[in-house]
């Protein structure tokens, strides 16, 4: 009881009144097995509105205040960082975990909290009609799916009849998301898929891949997350597997999943939906205003890294939907409400992006009220070993929509009746 | 001088009897529940609802489940996250499959459920013991979360296997699904706390707690004296399993909604129980309680203090955490082995003569 007093009494001493302030919030985890995919995402996220801050004072002449909350990738963590948060005004949560963005789905849409669970979290969410607070551009994980496969058909020469493909999954909400659309895909070009699932947190991996070496897929493809990236990557190469067929979904795609393999994981393939290296405008200014004056949120190692990367496009995202709502509605000070409104008009194109500072860095985004999921696009990237580096080696693919849409419109539909939602009107 | 029991004259063998035998102690009891009831539904916000008082209760309701069977009957058992994830899927399977069905008895239904697999699970304790047993029950666990995993019915075969819990009333309140109010579902779940912490309390003090604490003190002696190994193990398994089931119940239906079987319910979580009532004391009720607010309080206490008062990164606060919780774990066990419960009743103990100790 003594220590509820307490925590009590340093609650309430720390909660000041609201201010005028635009607040985003890193939901991080800095700690724990999933770290190393982690702190470059936070690292990034954090420092790009460091950076708005520190040039331009914030954004539309508000200031930014950044609140950071860990969560160890751990569900009942990261809900208590949401519930002790939220009271800050967040204009919109990037929990970065698809375990704790299905608990936030009913209580962010009930406290009409914008998410942006970007490439991550529930697929149907792409919805907007069922899902009006929940967004997941640029793409989700079926189109993650779907650009793999496509990459497989044209590795193949443009038919996967009769191939074998194996999924290795985290066994978790997360790996299982895009079995469904695997599913539909094998149907369709007439490949035989298998399922291997690794338990959290995923660093003991020998039996799955003593069953990949017995079956010898033509393909691997992965979601896997934290160590459990390295470790597959070890294990696939320790088994010989021919790394130019394995490929991985945006998330097992960094340089920290690789470089443990040493030369075993030259060849390694991943889809991505942004520009690897630090080879942009942006990164100048990033170093000028954050890194050079002690501000940035790490250490400075992870500048240009494949998930420093991807922070910093999710930031250039969220603080462009809040440019778009102090547009709209014409206060700079914004409301969540608001927020929600700015991502729904969110339209970054390819001179915005110029302008910003991230030439050709992504693909150009539109999101309307029945689309929350982009346009769903992705390119392959490969690691080098010899110069321990990504390059991309595609142009941004497609996804398959003729499969993912009815999907979408299946689950979502199926999410609505169960929690009781009535979809938008969204004409 | 302040704590004493004179003057407290008892007249009947019920007085005699009764839970807290010094009026001080009762009205204490009383006050508390009186604020626990009446006083803190008015002030409960979302943050106190979700991320501290409901914790503390649910893990409460889990540690007087596993008290009983480790703490009084001696069985030890690393079953725990596996039971409360028979009582997470019980009740979800309920909830969908009887829409109407009242939450109270979607929840007891659920820690019935669960009773009867931790009596089955419960069967190799009558042949094996301690170390062994707690082999057995972590295979108990293992298998669980597994068939969870496994069996696309248990999670009405949606898309990720997460179980997510639609929107249900007990005594028309909705104290699931995301429109709730935090008043409505901490009663739902104080109230199972209060009501079965008290047939417990009962229950231990009674015939069938003494057979099982018999059990626990000597097996052979107790089967010499007359009591059933047979019935007071299986009976223990099954009143542990119907707790902590309800425990699980909870802990996915009101607390959060939506859990996934691997995450919730794994390893960590059979841990984190068998910790709170080791913390808190083996064979005691209020150590049940001392533990559950330790393991669940106190790392958020910690992050409150260290982030928000001392202004320390997230990162290094954490790992600080993580730190402190093991070197007061080690530090509470070394100054009182017999946990939390036996510290305060050397505080009352000490009270009771103070200020004049001779």
């Amino acid at each position: 009881m003594k220590k509820t007093i307490a925590a009590f009494i340093a609650a309430t001493a720390l909660a000041g009144p609201a201010s005028a302030e635009l607040v985003f919030a890193g939901l991080d985890y800095r700690t724990g097995p999933y770290a190393p995919n982690g702190i470059p995402f936070a690292d990034g996220y954090a420092d790009y509105f460091t950076l708005l801050q520190e040039r331009d004072g914030g954004i539309g002449g508000e200031p930014i205040r950044y609140l950071t909350c860990e969560t160890a990738y751990n569900t009942e963590q990261g809900v208590e960082c949401y519930e002790s948060t939220k009271g800050e005004g967040v204009l919109v949560y990037q929990p970065l975990s698809t375990g704790i963005t299905y608990q936030l789905i009913p209580k962010a849409t009930q406290d009409k909290i914008p998410l942006h669970t970007m490439g991550y979290g529930r697929t149907s969410a792409a919805n907007g009609a069922v899902f009006p607070y929940i967004f997941n551009y640029p793409g989700t994980y079926w189109d993650a799916a779907s650009v793999i496969v496509k990459h497989m058909l044209d590795v193949e020469g443009g038919s996967l009849q009769g191939k074998k493909v194996a999924l290795v999954y985290h066994n978790s909400a997360y790996g299982k998301e895009p079995i469904r659309t695997l599913e539909s895909l094998a149907e369709k070009h007439g490949f035989e898929l298998s399922l291997l699932p690794v338990d959290h947190p995923g660093q003991e991996q020998k039996a799955t891949w003593l069953q990949v070496r017995r079956d010898r897929p033509d393909f691997v493809t992965m979601w896997g997350w934290g160590v459990m990236n390295q470790v597959a990557v070890q294990e696939a190469a320790s088994i010989r597997f021919p790394m130019d067929r394995f490929i991985g979904v945006w998330w097992s795609a960094s340089e920290n999943d690789v470089i443990p393999a040493g030369d075993g994981a030259d060849g390694y393939k991943a889809v991505t939906f942004h520009g690897v290296g630090d080879d942009f405008p942006i990164y100048d200014e990033i170093r000028r205003h954050v890194v050079d004056t002690g501000k940035a949120a790490g250490d400075g190692s992870n500048l240009g890294t494949v998930l420093y990367n991807r922070g910093l496009v999710a930031a250039m995202w969220a603080a462009e939907a809040a440019r778009t709502a102090q547009e709209m509605h014409g206060v700079s000070a914004i409301t969540p409400e608001m927020m929600r409104d700015g991502m729904e008009a969110l339209d970054v194109d390819e001179a915005r992006l110029a302008e910003l500072g991230l030439p050709n860095f992504t693909v150009p985004v539109k999101v309307s009220c029945a689309n929350h999921g982009g346009p769903g696009k992705g390119m392959i990237q490969q690691w080098s070993a010899a110069d321990r580096k990504w390059s991309i080696i595609t142009d941004f693919i497609d996804s398959d929509r003729e499969v993912i849409d009815p999907l979408i419109e299946a689950d979502s539909s199926a999410y609505a009746s169960e929690a009781g939602i009535t979809p938008r009107d969204c004409n | 001088m302040i704590y004493r029991e004179t003057g407290d004259f008892k007249t009947s063998y019920a007085d005699d009897q009764q839970i807290f035998p010094i009026a001080q102690d009762r009205f204490a009891f009383l006050a508390l529940m009186a604020v626990a009831f009446l006083v803190v539904p008015f002030l409960i916000d979302d943050y106190w609802e979700k991320s501290i008082l409901l914790p503390f209760l649910v893990y409460a309701l889990a540690a007087i489940g596993l008290n009983i069977l480790t703490g009084y009957c001696g069985q030890v058992s690393l079953g725990t996250g596996g039971f409360m994830a028979v009582g997470a899927y019980s009740a979800y399977k309920l909830m969908t499959a009887f829409p109407s069905l009242d939450m109270s008895l979607v929840v007891i239904t659920s820690g019935l459920i669960t009773a009867m697999v931790g009596m089955l699970f419960g069967l190799p304790s009558l042949r094996i013991k301690g170390f062994y047993l707690a082999v057995a029950t972590l295979a108990a666990q293992f298998f669980l979360v597994w068939l969870f995993n496994k069996i696309p019915w248990f999670y009405n075969y949606s898309a990720t296997g997460q179980i997510t819990a639609p929107e249900r009333f007990a005594f028309g309140v909705p104290v699931t699904g995301p429109a709730t109010d935090p008043w409505a579902t901490y009663l739902f779940c104080l109230a199972f706390v209060v009501l079965f912490g008290l047939i417990a309390k009962n229950l231990l003090r009674g015939r069938i707690g003494r057979s099982w604490m018999a059990i626990r003190d000597m097996d052979i002696a107790a089967e010499i004296i007359g009591v059933d190994p047979l019935k007071a193990k299986l009976s223990a398994f099954g009143v542990s399993s119907f707790y902590i089931g309800m425990a699980g119940a909870l802990y996915f239906a009101v607390l959060f909604g939506a859990v996934e079987v691997g995450e919730a319910f794994g390893i960590n979580a059979s841990f984190e129980v068998m910790f709170m009532i080791i913390i808190g004391g083996l064979g005691s009720m209020m150590g049940s309680f001392l533990g559950a607010g330790f393991v669940v309080l106190l790392p958020i206490l910690l992050k409150t203090v260290l982030v928000d008062g001392f202004d320390l990164g997230t990162a290094f606060a954490k790992y600080i955490e993580i730190t402190a919780f093991g070197a007061l774990i080690i530090t509470f066990l070394i100054a009182e082995p017999h946990g939390l419960a036996r510290l305060w009743a050397i505080v009352k103990e000490r009270l009771r003569i103070w200020p004049f100790p001779h």
